[in-house]
């Protein structure tokens, strides 16, 4: 975790002073709705459909077991005891009072946590890695990195109202786990032969109603120009970028209007002015967070424990567990596991007060008091002995959250859905149960393989549903909900965008809609090998076409 | 009426826009007055044998590089913002403060709010001609809704640069 000092402590309490005030004078009719809005954005809180909904920063997803018990505390007192965790790695509340958000604030505040920009036309929460400090193919620390851009985008005093919302996603591995190709800005850490640390710099990704995969901006940024660079990029952006129909309004447009060379050029004659000024990062500040992050203090263990190696053979089921929710760690002894939070019939992405709390109980006693949330709506314990795990899998499974589905089609991404978000044309979560009811046969779960099924109930595309294998997205047709579905998205290092695969279906066809789909996977795979996105791009998706529309001979 | 606040006081304002929304167009035969950037390049001659002083205004698309071409900068510059939403003028102002050396008064017009001013700040304005229905003795204290901040901007360089006593002020 990184700590606070007193700088990073006084700059959150006075946020919550600001906004106790800007809610008083509101409620006094002294600041109109048009004025309170984007304030109130920028502090996480809509007025959605049943109720506010405050969305609270979980800055690049990692949390304490005290901050857990904390959101667990709020979800009960001000909500109705639980919190939804969203693919940007926040959390979100759907029923506090608007009066309370202060107080809430005010105690998220005593935990170091905020919601400061988790919405709003400015640079929102940087998401990362869920295994950073972990993998064994890190390259640097991406959690340092993003508590320095965390810090940096804080009440930026010059982007504070872009054309529209600013993503920024920062990857510290050779694989590509932050999504960083469909971001505002992507940036991926580098190291030269000689050893040099830099990142290349991808602009102008994203999903939403136009699809994009990022353009390279910059292959290698010494690592001191980070934050004059995007200032630069954000200078660009801000004076340029489109204010005049919010469809158009983020920085991909801007890329593909002005054409990615054009946009690189303005950028660099942009930074030429910045470039060595006082932005300019020193490393006596690299090393401060980094000193500030407090870190697993790893037993000397063997790389295998004869117990978990026993329960391996002996119990299936734990061998089915590991072989998806666990995986590697650099140090020996250890392993890194995934807590599913996709049991069928439980909205993904939703945990109540007392699955956090037993979520804190279990991460103090086998992961070093934390944890993390994942863009796929999962919580990751990241330092786990693996002399532990049968019995962290024994407690799991009692708390359902160890169904053995990670990279599985019921591990599905899903937003809120229509009903929930009042942008949302559908409902996504009912579609969600449908289909993990529908293939909740483990064996014929773990025949198909891997799979990334993500939904989204509308355009704004939270669900991400491009880059899934199958992606399914809520169209509204004459005030009915009606699913257009893709296949063929990915995420990672080759992402990809999925492609329509005909007319929309009705939400009572959406499961058999997929079940086709998989049976012409299962059908046309060359081996068991061959996943199902590889099928896809194999063949291409007439033969998945013709089987959901019944043209086939 | 607008309220100007001036380095953080609230004073009496000798200065007239011109031609800004819901501004006359007129240009007076005296007084100081606040001119677009396209009459400034056009009547620059023109406006100086008056007997008032001649300061110009930016609107968010303008680009301050083309006042800078114009000539020497006047002593006042304001930014325009049709919309508190509309933050262009934030980056107009520090390009002005950091890029072309502008020392005069920096002025935001428009629709200028209370809970902008702290950031306006920032970024190199010293003068906030609040929208008639501000409350500007409020509006004072929102100069110190932040005693520290992280970013190099106008008014001190980034947070770790102080920290380790590289301080270098960025203006």
């Amino acid at each position: 975790m990184y700590i606070y000092d007193h700088f990073d402590q006084r700059v959150v309490d006075e946020r919550v002073a600001q906004f106790r005030d800007q809610t008083r004078r509101f409620l006094a009719g002294k600041l109109s709705e048009d004025e309170f809005r984007p304030l109130r954005l920028r502090n996480g809180l809509y007025i959605q459909r049943h109720a506010p909904m405050l969305r609270v920063a979980i800055p690049y997803g990692l949390l304490s077991t005290l901050q857990l018990r904390k959101l667990a505390h709020i979800a009960r007192t001000y909500d109705r005891n639980y919190g939804h965790f969203s693919t940007r790695q926040n959390i979100q509340y759907n029923w506090p009072a608007l009066e309370r958000v202060p107080d809430i604030l005010a105690e998220l505040a005593t935990v170091q946590m905020h919601a400061i920009q988790t919405s709003g036309n400015c640079v929102r929460n940087i998401t990362t890695d869920h295994f950073a400090g972990v993998a064994p193919d890190e390259i640097v620390d991406p959690f340092v990195w993003a508590e320095l851009l965390r810090q940096w985008s804080t009440l930026h005093p010059e982007f504070g109202f872009l054309p529209r919302k600013f993503k920024i996603a920062i990857n510290g591995a050779v694989e590509d786990r932050a999504a960083t190709m469909v971001h505002d800005i992507g940036i991926h850490a580098a190291r030269t032969d000689t050893g040099e640390i830099g990142f290349r710099i991808i602009v102008g990704g994203g999903l939403g109603r136009t699809p994009i995969i990022g353009h390279v901006v910059r292959e290698f940024l010494p690592w001191q120009h980070l934050l004059t660079y995007l200032d630069a990029i954000l200078r660009v952006y801000n004076r340029y970028g489109r204010r005049d129909n919010k469809y158009k309004a983020r920085i991909k447009i801007l890329v593909k209007e002005l054409k990615p060379a054009e946009f690189t050029r303005q950028v660099e004659e942009e930074w030429a002015h910045l470039k060595d000024g006082p932005g300019t990062l020193v490393e006596e500040e690299i090393a401060r967070i980094e000193a500030r992050f407090t870190r697993p203090s790893h037993l000397q263990l063997p790389d295998t424990d004869t117990h978990y190696e026993a329960a391996l053979k002996r119990e299936p089921a734990f061998a089915r567990w590991v072989s998806r929710n666990v995986h590697p760690h650099r140090v020996p002894g250890y392993a890194a596991v995934t807590l599913s939070l996709k049991k069928t019939g439980v909205p993904p992405g939703d945990a109540t007060s007392e699955q956090m709390e037993a979520v804190a109980d279990l991460a103090d006693r086998f992961s070093f008091g934390e944890l993390r949330v994942t863009h796929e709506q999962n919580l990751v314990f990241a330092d786990v002995a693996k002399r532990d795990l049968y019995e962290l899998w024994l407690e799991l499974k009692a708390l359902g959250f160890a169904t053995p589905n990670i990279g599985l089609l019921t591990n599905i991404i899903s937003c809120p859905g229509g009903d929930f978000c009042s942008l949302a044309n559908a409902a996504s979560i009912p579609v969600a149960a449908a289909i993990q009811h529908r293939f909740d046969d483990l064996d014929y779960l773990y025949d198909i393989g891997e799979l990334d099924l993500n939904i989204s109930g509308c355009m704004n595309s939270c669900g991400h549903h491009h880059v899934g294998h199958i992606g399914i997205l809520g169209v509204d047709k004459n005030g009915e909900e009606w699913y257009q579905i893709s296949i063929g998205g990915r995420q990672g290092t080759k992402a990809a965008l999925g492609k329509v695969i005909g007319p929309s279906v009705a939400r009572a066809e959406v499961a058999d809609v997929v079940e086709r789909l998989i049976r012409t996977y299962l059908d046309k795979r060359d081996s068991e090998h061959e996943r199902f996105i590889d099928t896809v791009h194999r063949i291409g998706i007439e033969p998945f076409k013709a089987q959901v529309y019944d043209y086939a001979d | 009426m607008t309220t100007l606040i001036k380095q953080r006081a609230i004073v009496t304002d000798t200065w007239q826009v011109i031609g800004a929304a819901g501004e006359s167009d007129i240009v007076p035969l005296d007084g100081d007055i606040i001119v677009a950037l396209e009459r400034w390049i056009e009547q620059r001659e023109t406006l100086s044998a008056r007997s008032g002083r001649v300061g110009v205004w930016l609107g968010p698309a303008d680009e301050p590089s083309r006042l800078v071409e114009a000539g020497p900068l006047p002593a006042l510059i304001a930014v325009h913002f049709p919309a508190f939403t509309d933050g262009r003028g934030y980056s107009t102002a520090r390009l002005l403060r950091q890029r072309y050396g502008f020392t005069g008064e920096l002025r935001a017009i428009g629709d200028i709010l209370r809970d902008e001013l702290f950031e306006l700040a920032r970024c190199g304005f010293d003068a906030f001609a609040l929208r008639a229905d501000q409350d500007a003795q409020a509006a004072l204290l929102a100069f110190d809704d932040f005693s520290e901040v992280y970013q190099a901007a106008v008014d001190r360089g980034p947070l770790f640069a102080r920290r380790f006593g590289l301080v270098e002020q960025s203006r």
